[in-house]
């Protein structure tokens, strides 16, 4: 049994990966996953429908998911419901307001009622414009507002932007009132020609028909609404037009008017639409079909490729993998430091490696669909934070043993996971790179190169804190484990020193090259250069011998604090070049962060005598080495 | 004495304080640039002896921490010491020897940089041949004499030296300037403006001086006012300012002559014309996706006529000068603007991190192989008994399993 539990419990695991893997069945018949795949263009880059649901609904609700009464529903299904008016669409309860007052203005008869439908706050359209109105007419002129907003207005206007997305969501495919837009569509066909030659009948002075000038001129004023709220651009470009010539519905709509006729995409995903609002799969799953046989015969096989792609991607969830089997292994490690079976460590390991294999995948994937190195935004350089550091972490546990490189390794992808779910609710987490970033070359080298200095520091700062953890409240920290530690966070602070270093001389070499300058203190450009001259403080001192194992750790430890500010603090400065992911609720969890680690850093520097482990040990032997003496060979 | 200098100057406990002196400066030098903007921020807390601290509303400031070049200075001072003291050069130190060679030249190449670095724009129209960049910060005043209409001979006067010098002469000028009055930023005068009003009695333009500006979408606009004398009497006085678009044109002596004052020229033997900027989004975004001029390049001295296309992260590169796509004028989209950048010590950075980084490599290989090596003979001996490894132990502590 013993023997047998790891391969079984990754077994297990394997299989649940697995199972994901597998499209979703049709629910009531209709084939979700097929429109789910279908591609359309939107920030900038062509994208399945699925991502379109997900990131809007992330952004709205904040998951990924839409719970109702009789279980979930997916992104895919929530955002066919919208796009085709289905009244069930109205029912969906995706709008979230957290703050006691927003929810006092939307009437909330039940209390903490945290998720609205549309039905439940039609009554209140009014109020909550003129409210959002009243914050965007206070903040007319002013730079940098969006920072300077209470947290009710903060949530008025999140809940003001999910209401204007859903009702671009809604115009996406066609006017939000239609019901049946097939039908529509070939009665605008029809008014096209006679509406057209009234029109220049009048203008001539000549003689026309009013009602076919009307009917026109009504058609007119109903696409025109639907081009300006039209979410997506999913009218691809006609073959012999530019690739990225991508258009919404509504001006495809207002475009046929020139052309009389109507563009065949906007066709088919009229049936598409039309059979599910009406309820008929066969028709829908027809209409799909037929779909993707006209992008085939369009020479838009590419766009096809890329949304089946980025479907299948999102539908494997690789990250929340990782994550949950990162907890996993997490746990089993913290139980084998309380019972000591090497079974449970092999079980934990083998699970950090499963774990590590999806988050691999999951990276790799990202890095195909985008065509870009691995770390593009800060939603990325989480993933490759926990990435670096569960390397690391694997690395050491394979040389001490013991758990703890296990441990710190199963924590940090843990917890980055977490952080990139977070920073992935502000929005596509693919989105295209700002023109001066528009690199691979130097993406791939000075960004990498950085974040696995972050990777390492962090690391670095875990072993420290888990020294300081165990080390203070448990009396398992015995000297060897003492001195291991430290032989660890040595070296992970000297990987950590050659990284920051060496990427932010190559962040200094980008910038030479494309803007003729070494360094320009950009705040980022400092966020990397505090990590440098952090690693060469404790670098120095421990060679010094101004400080022993536990100012060592203190310091380690305070590195938290500095990589935790080159990586979030400077971007919520909101100044020079690098501000490209400024975020506002991070604030707060980066400040409770460096509390945290100051109050570590007070229990590390209380004397021996107040630790678990050593107030045993005698006051003479405090777990040190000889002064002066460097831990490692070769060192000055 | 000198001993316990030198001994003081070489120790590591120098070292770890002048690097964290360092730590703070940079931490809090990047703080100050949210509110004082990047430019002020850099001359105070980086180009500086000491970084100063004033209460509201004092006029006295006292030295609270030591401003970039007093600890760059001496932390070369102390690295350089250092070596002295203890480095012999052998096989074992080779790389601590390279890093830190790499930290001297580093530096001192960015200690050159700061000296002689050279920062100015160039703004262009579709069409437009300029033959000279301007500096976004520095003035100056310029006297053109335009009686050749083949040449212009100009004399420019910094405004540094219209800033704290009461008369100008120059040897191509045949009049002395007299600076009656000079603001470093003015407004033109109007009742809702206060400040000091310039005392120019029946100028056209009436400016008040306001106070400095230092973020980094503002600017300073400065304003002069100047009055030409011979020793047989007043030439005329002028306002000159910023604010101006046209210059002043007087008659002297039978030549002509314009008078303005205009941000900083740097002339070049060369000349630049735009024939295309570009300024692409990302489809159904606001998102620039690409911003890049094609211009062309006309240099008689080196021979050289070529059409170049600058776009981000690819600047060109000529006579010691690299333009890079620097920005864009939101209100006409026909307009580029370049920055020009002129380091003589731009190759220092590239030769330090070759050293710096074999000497990093060096050092972490050797620590590396020791390690490995130390580990193997560690484990070696006690093969036979798998509890008494390391691993179990380290993990087991003082209790047993």
């Amino acid at each position: 049994m013993k023997k047998w539990f790891p391969k079984i419990l990754v077994g297990v695991f394997a299989l649940w990966i697995l199972v994901g893997i597998r499209a979703p069945k049709p629910k009531d018949d209709f084939n979700l996953a097929g429109f789910g795949r279908l591609p359309v263009l939107l920030n900038g880059r062509v994208q399945p429908m699925d991502s379109v649901a997900r990131n809007a609904l992330l952004n709205m609700s904040g998951k990924s998911v839409v719970r109702t009464d009789e279980g979930t529903i997916s992104a895919t299904e929530w955002l066919i419901e919208a796009m085709s008016n289905s009244e069930k669409a109205d029912t969906r309860k995706v709008f979230r307001a957290q703050h006691p007052d927003l929810e006092a203005l939307l009437g909330t008869e039940v209390a903490q009622l945290e998720y609205y439908s549309f039905n439940q706050v039609t009554n209140h359209l009014e109020e909550i414009e003129k409210q959002a109105r009243n914050v965007a007419k206070s903040e007319d002129g002013k730079k940098d507002v969006a920072r300077l907003r209470t947290p009710f207005q903060k949530d008025l206007m999140h809940f003001y932007d999910s209401l204007i997305l859903y009702h671009r969501i809604k115009s996406s495919l066609g006017p939000v009132d239609t019901k049946d837009f097939v039908h529509e569509l070939s009665r605008y066909k029809e008014t096209i020609a006679p509406g057209l030659g009234a029109l220049q009948a009048s203008e001539a002075g000549e003689e026309f028909e009013q009602t076919d000038l009307q009917v026109i001129a009504a058609f007119f004023r109903r696409y025109q609404e639907v081009a300006r709220f039209a979410y997506p651009l999913a009218v691809p470009p006609m073959p012999n037009q530019a690739r990225d010539q991508w258009i919404n519905v509504g001006d495809s709509l207002m475009q046929s008017m020139r052309t009389d006729s109507i563009h065949p995409a906007v066709t088919h995903l009229a049936q598409i639409t039309t059979a599910y609002a009406k309820k008929q799969p066969a028709e829908f799953n027809k209409a799909v079909a037929n779909y993707r046989i006209w992008l085939q015969s369009s020479q838009l096989a590419p766009e096809l490729k890329k949304g089946t792609e980025e479907f299948f991607f999102n539908q494997l969830q690789p990250f929340y993998k990782a994550m949950v089997i990162y907890v996993a292994a997490l746990l089993l490690g913290c139980a084998f430091w309380l019972n000591l079976s090497e079974w449970v460590r092999r079980s934990a390991f083998a699970l950090l490696g499963l774990a590590f294999v999806i988050h691999t995948v999951g990276l790799i994937f990202r890095m195909y669909l985008e065509g870009r190195p691995p770390v593009t935004n800060l939603y990325s350089s989480a993933i490759f934070v926990g990435w670096g550091a569960v390397i690391l972490g694997m690395i050491l546990e394979k040389i001490f043993k013991g758990g703890i490189g296990l441990v710190a390794a199963a924590f940090v992808g843990f917890v980055t996971q977490i952080i990139a779910h977070h920073l992935s609710m502000s929005g596509d987490t693919m989105e295209m790179l700002q023109a001066v970033l528009d690199t691979n070359i130097w993406l791939a080298t000075h960004v990498v190169i950085i974040t696995a200095g972050y990777s390492a520091m962090f690391l670095a700062g875990l072993l420290a804190i888990i020294y300081v953890i165990r080390g203070f409240f448990t009396k398992t920290l015995a000297p060897e484990t003492a001195k291991a530690l430290a032989r660890m966070v040595y070296g992970i602070t000297c990987f950590a020193t050659l990284f920051s270093f060496v990427g932010t001389i190559l962040g200094g070499i980008w910038a030479d090259q494309s803007w003729g300058r070494f360094w320009g203190w950009d705040p980022k450009e400092n966020g990397a250069l505090l990590i440098v001259i952090w690693c060469a403080i404790v670098l120095h001192a421990r060679w010094g011998g101004l400080i022993k194992e536990r100012g060592l750790m203190t310091m380690t430890i305070f590195g938290n604090i500095i990589t935790s500010f080159s990586w979030f603090g400077v971007n919520m400065l909101g100044i020079g070049l690098h501000s490209y992911g400024f975020m506002d609720k991070a604030s707060f969890w980066l400040i409770t962060f460096i509390i945290s680690q100051l109050a570590i850093m007070g229990l590390a520097m209380l004397p021996p005598r107040f630790w678990a482990s050593f107030k045993n040990q005698g006051p003479t032997n405090p777990p040190s080495s000889p002064k002066g003496k460097a831990p490692q060979p070769a060192a000055a | 004495m000198t001993n316990r200098v030198f001994k003081l100057f070489s120790s590591l406990q120098l070292t770890v304080v002048l690097l964290s002196c360092a730590l703070v400066l940079v931490f809090v030098g990047t703080m100050a640039q949210v509110k004082l903007g990047l430019y002020v921020a850099q001359e105070e807390y980086f180009r500086s002896i000491f970084v100063y601290w004033q209460p509201n509303g004092v006029s006295w400031k006292i030295p609270v921490l030591p401003g970039g070049w007093l600890l760059g200075g001496l932390l070369l001072v102390n690295l350089l010491a250092a070596h002295v003291k203890r480095f012999q050069i052998s096989k074992k130190k080779i790389g601590i020897f390279l890093i830190h060679g790499g930290l001297i030249f580093l530096l001192l190449g960015q200690f050159f940089t700061e000296v002689f670095q050279v920062e100015s724009n160039l703004r262009l129209e579709e069409g437009q041949t300029r033959n000279y960049s301007e500096n976004a910060r520095l003035h100056e005043v310029a006297i053109i004499d335009v009686s050749n209409p083949d040449r212009d001979e100009v004399v420019a006067i910094p405004e540094s030296l219209i800033a704290k010098t009461q008369e100008i002469r120059h040897a191509k000028l045949p009049f002395t300037i007299r600076v009656k009055e000079y603001f470093e930023n003015s407004r033109p005068a109007g009742p809702m403006v206060e400040g000091k009003k310039m005392q120019a009695a029946g100028a056209t333009d009436q400016f008040s001086e306001v106070p400095l500006v230092a973020t980094m979408d503002e600017k300073n606009v400065p304003s002069a006012l100047l009055e030409l004398t011979t020793e047989s009497g007043k030439v005329g006085e002028w306002v000159a300012s910023l604010w101006q678009n046209e210059a002043h044109q007087f008659e002297f002596d039978g030549r002509t002559y314009n008078l303005l004052l205009r941000p900083t020229r740097y002339y070049k033997p060369y000349t630049i014309k735009l024939l295309d900027f570009r300024h692409d989004v990302y489809p159904g975004t606001t998102k620039p996706s690409n911003f890049s001029s094609k211009i062309h390049l006309s240099d008689p001295t080196r021979g050289e006529e070529r059409d170049v296309l600058i776009r981000m992260n690819e600047p060109l590169r000529h006579a010691g000068e690299t333009y890079f796509q620097a920005s864009f004028d939101p209100t006409n989209d026909k307009v580029t603007i370049l920055q020009v950048v002129r380091n003589p010590a731009a190759i220092t950075p590239y030769v330090s991190c070759i050293l710096m980084g074999l000497g990093l490599l060096v050092q972490f290989l050797m620590h590396l192989i020791g390690f490995a090596q130390k580990r193997k003979n560690q484990i070696a001996p006690r093969r036979d008994d798998p509890r008494k490894t390391t691993s179990t132990a380290l993990a087991a502590g003082e209790r047993n399993s």
